[in-house]
C-alpha cells in the first residue's frame, strides 16, 4: 500500500492521517485499560497486547513501516519478545525462591497473601501483554516487510 | 529445590528460549542453550530416580491442588519418555544448524536454538503434565517449533514440507482439542486422574465416544500412525538433518506416550480394548504401517527419505505393541521408544556427517564412503542392525518382547509378521550398505571425516543403542515396570 504509485501514500490522505492520530492515543490508552482492568472485570493481557499492537500496526498502515519502526526498532520488538516471557515465567521462579510452588502468588506478599495473588497476577499479565503486543507487531512487520525486498 | 523438580523441568528450557533472544551472540547463545539442554536432562535423571525410589511425584502448579488447577505428575512411564526426550535433545542440540549445508545465517543462528529449546519444553510439558488441556497447550508449543524447525531446511521445499506438516499437525491439535471439549462437557474436569475416575459413569454416551474417536485420529496424526502419516517424510527429508534426528527421535515417542496415556489411564482398558474393540484395528493399522512403510523405504532413493519411511514402519512396532493390552507388549512398544529414539537419531545424525562432507544425501552418491568415511558409515550400519533387529542391538530387545506377546496372546502370525518385516528392514538397510562399501568411490568422494562436532554425538547414540542392547535392565527393566504399572490402573 505504501508503494510510490498514481494513488497517493495513504499518509497523505488528509483524513485519513487526521482520524489516525487522534484515533491512535485512545486506542492505546482502551489497551492499557483492558491490561489494568483484568484483575476486575473482562481484559487481560492477551486482550490488551492485541489491541495495543494494533494501534501501532494502525500507525504503520498510515505512515508506512519505516516510520513504525522509527518508534519501535525490530531489535526491540525481538527484545520485548523475550522480556514478557523471562517476566511471566520469573515470577514463577520468584514465588519458588520465596518458597511457595512455581507460580503461587500467595507467597509474594508475607503478611498479605491476597496482595501477593494481586501483584502476582499483575506482574503475569504484564508479561503476556508485552509479548502479546510484540509477536503481533513482529508478524506485522514480518509480512508487511516483504514487498519490499 | 528438589521438590520444585519436576516444574524446573518445563521452566528452564521455556526461560532458556527468551534468554537465547536476548544474548543473540553465537557462541555465547550455544553455550548457554547447550548447558539448558543437559540441565534438563540431569533433572530428568534426577526425577527418574526419584520415581523409581518413592513412586508417583505429584507438583501443583500455583499450590491450586488438583483437580482446580494443574498438576504435573510423573510416575515411571513418563519419567521414561522426559528422559528419553531430554537425553536425544541434550545430545543433538550443541550440533547447531549451520554445520550441515548453511541453513541458517550465522547471524540468525541464535532463533534455531531458541526454537529448539522450545520444542523440547513444549514434548517435555506434554508428557509431564496431569492436566489434559495443558496436553493440548503443551502439544501446540512443540507443534509450532517443530514447524519453524523443519522450515530452516536448506532447500526451498522445506517450506512446503514445513508448510504441509502445519497443516497436517494443526488438524491434528484441533481434533484433540475437540476431544478434550467433549470429555470437559461430559465430566467437567480436566484433570487425567480425575478423568479417569468420572468417565466410567459415562462411558456409554455418544459425546464419549467421539471424544475417543477425535483424540485417537488427532493424537494418530502427530503419531504419523498409518495412513495419518503423509506429512512424515517430507517433513524428515526436507528439514535440517540435525532437526530430523531431534523430531524422529521425540516427537513421534511423545504422541505414543499420550496415546498409552488415552487408552490405558483415562479412558481405561475396558473401554478401548473392551466395549470398542479397537484392537483388530489397530492391529490391522500397525501391519499396515510396518510394511507399507518398509516397502516404501526399499524403493526410496534418498537416504532421509529412507529412514523417514523406516520411522513409519518402526511406529507401527510401537502401536502393534500397544494393541496386545499386555505387560509384553507394552513393554515391548515403550522400550521400542527408546531404542528407536536411539536408533533413528543416531542414523539420521550419520546422514547430517554425510551431508556435512558431500552436500547430498542421495543414496547413488554414496558410492565407497565406506571407505572414505569409515566412521561414519560404520555407525549409519550399527544402527540399521538395530533396526532390523540383529542380536546384541537395541532393536533385537524391542522385537524380542513384541514376539514373545504375540506369542503370548496366541497370534502367530503377527510373531510371524513381525519377523517378515524385520527382513525387508534388512532388504532397505543392506541396500544402503551395499552402495557404500561395495561399489568404487566417486572421483568427486570426500576424503576425510565429518567434524567431529558432528561424528561424537553420532556415536554417542549409536553407542548407546549398542549398550542398550546387551544391557537391557535400565531400559527394558524401567519399560517394564511402567507397563506394570500403566495395567494396574488400568484394571
Amino acid at each position: 500500500m505504501s508503494d510510490p504509485g498514481s494513488h497517493m501514500r495513504m499518509h497523505e490522505k488528509l483524513v485519513l492521517r487526521i482520524v489516525a492520530k487522534r484515533f491512535i492515543p485512545f486506542v492505546l490508552l482502551f489497551a492499557l485499560y483492558v491490561q489494568f482492568h483484568g484483575d476486575f472485570g473482562p481484559g487481560g493481557g492477551f486482550q490488551a497486547g492485541v489491541i495495543f499492537a494494533a494501534g501501532l500496526i494502525l500507525y504503520g498502515m498510515i505512515f508506512g513501516l519505516g516510520a513504525l519502526h522509527r518508534v519501535v526498532p525490530p531489535r526491540a520488538l525481538e527484545v520485548a519478545v523475550a522480556i514478557g516471557v523471562l517476566l511471566y515465567a520469573g515470577v514463577g521462579v520468584a514465588t519458588m525462591m520465596l518458597g511457595g510452588n512455581y507460580l503461587d502468588y500467595g507467597v509474594l506478599d508475607s503478611h498479605a497473601p491476597a496482595h501477593g495473588q494481586h501483584l502476582g497476577i499483575l506482574l503475569v499479565e504484564g508479561g503476556v501483554g508485552i509479548t502479546v503486543a510484540a509477536v503481533m507487531l513482529t508478524i506485522y512487520s514480518s509480512f508487511g516487510g516483504r514487498e519490499r525486498e | 529445590m528438589i521438590e520444585h523438580l519436576p516444574v524446573l523441568q518445563i521452566v528452564i528450557p521455556l526461560l532458556g528460549a527468551p534468554v537465547c533472544l536476548l544474548l543473540r551472540a553465537r557462541g555465547a547463545v550455544l553455550v548457554f542453550a547447550t548447558a539448558v539442554a543437559w540441565c534438563t536432562f540431569a533433572i530428568a535423571l534426577a526425577s527418574i530416580g526419584i520415581v523409581l525410589e518413592q513412586g508417583e511425584v505429584v507438583y501443583a502448579l500455583g499450590g491450586w491442588v488438583a483437580p482446580l488447577g494443574i498438576e504435573y505428575r510423573i510416575d515411571l512411564l513418563n519419567a521414561f519418555v522426559i528422559t528419553v526426550v531430554s537425553g536425544v535433545g541434550a545430545i543433538v542440540l550443541p550440533i547447531g544448524p549451520g554445520i550441515h549445508g548453511h541453513t541458517v545465517s550465522a547471524s540468525r543462528e541464535y532463533l534455531y536454538y531458541a526454537a529448539f529449546l522450545l520444542c523440547m519444553a513444549g514434548l517435555l510439558g506434554v508428557a509431564i503434565t496431569g492436566d489434559i488441556f495443558n496436553v493440548f497447550v503443551f502439544l501446540e508449543i512443540s507443534s509450532l517449533a517443530a514447524y519453524t524447525l523443519v522450515a530452516l531446511g536448506n532447500q526451498r521445499r522445506a517450506l512446503r514440507a514445513a508448510f504441509s506438516y502445519l497443516v497436517m499437525g494443526t488438524i491434528g491439535g484441533t481434533f484433540v482439542l475437540i476431544g478434550i471439549g467433549f470429555l470437559y462437557q461430559m465430566t467437567g474436569t480436566l484433570n487425567m486422574a480425575d478423568l479417569a475416575r468420572l468417565l466410567p459413569a459415562v462411558l456409554d454416551n455418544r459425546a464419549v465416544h467421539a471424544a475417543f474417536a477425535f483424540l485417537l485420529v488427532g493424537v494418530g496424526i502427530k503419531l504419523a500412525v498409518f495412513p495419518l502419516h503423509q506429512w512424515l517424510p517430507n517433513a524428515y527429508t526436507y528439514a535440517p538433518p540435525a532437526v530430523s534426528a531431534f523430531l524422529a527421535a521425540t516427537a513421534t515417542k511423545v504422541a505414543y506416550y499420550l496415546l498409552l496415556r488415552l487408552v490405558f489411564t483415562i479412558f481405561g482398558i475396558g473401554f478401548v480394548f473392551g466395549a470398542l474393540g479397537i484392537a483388530p484395528l489397530l492391529q490391522v493399522i500397525s501391519l499396515a504401517a510396518m510394511f507399507i512403510g518398509a516397502l516404501a523405504a526399499i524403493n526410496q532413493t534418498d537416504l532421509k527419505r529412507l529412514l523417514a519411511y523406516s520411522s513409519v514402519s518402526q511406529i507401527g512396532y510401537m502401536t502393534l505393541g500397544l494393541s496386545f493390552g499386555s505387560v509384553a507388549g507394552l513393554t515391548g512398544g515403550l522400550v521400542h521408544v527408546a531404542n528407536h529414539a536411539l536408533m533413528k537419531g543416531g542414523m539420521f545424525l550419520a546422514v547430517a556427517c554425510i551431508v556435512a562432507r558431500t552436500g547430498t544425501s542421495a543414496i547413488a552418491d554414496l558410492r565407497g564412503l565406506g571407505r572414505r568415511m569409515p566412521a561414519t558409515m560404520a555407525a549409519f550400519a550399527l544402527g540399521g542392525l538395530g533396526l532390523i533387529g540383529v542380536p546384541l542391538t537395541v532393536g533385537f530387545i524391542s522385537k524380542w518382547y513384541l514376539v514373545l506377546a504375540a506369542i503370548e496372546a496366541g497370534q502367530m502370525l503377527l510373531a510371524f509378521a513381525i519377523l517378515v518385516s524385520s527382513l525387508l528392514a534388512a532388504v532397505y538397510v543392506w541396500r544402503v550398505v551395499e552402495v557404500a562399501w561395495f561399489q568404487e568411490p566417486l572421483q568427486s568422494a570426500p576424503h576425510g571425516e565429518a567434524p567431529l562436532r558432528l561424528l561424537i554425538p553420532t556415536w554417542v547414540l549409536i553407542g548407546a543403542s549398542l549398550y542398550f542392547g546387551v544391557a537391557t535392565d535400565l531400559t527394558a527393566g524401567i519399560a517394564a515396570q511402567a507397563a506394570e504399572q500403566l495395567l494396574e490402573v488400568a484394571r
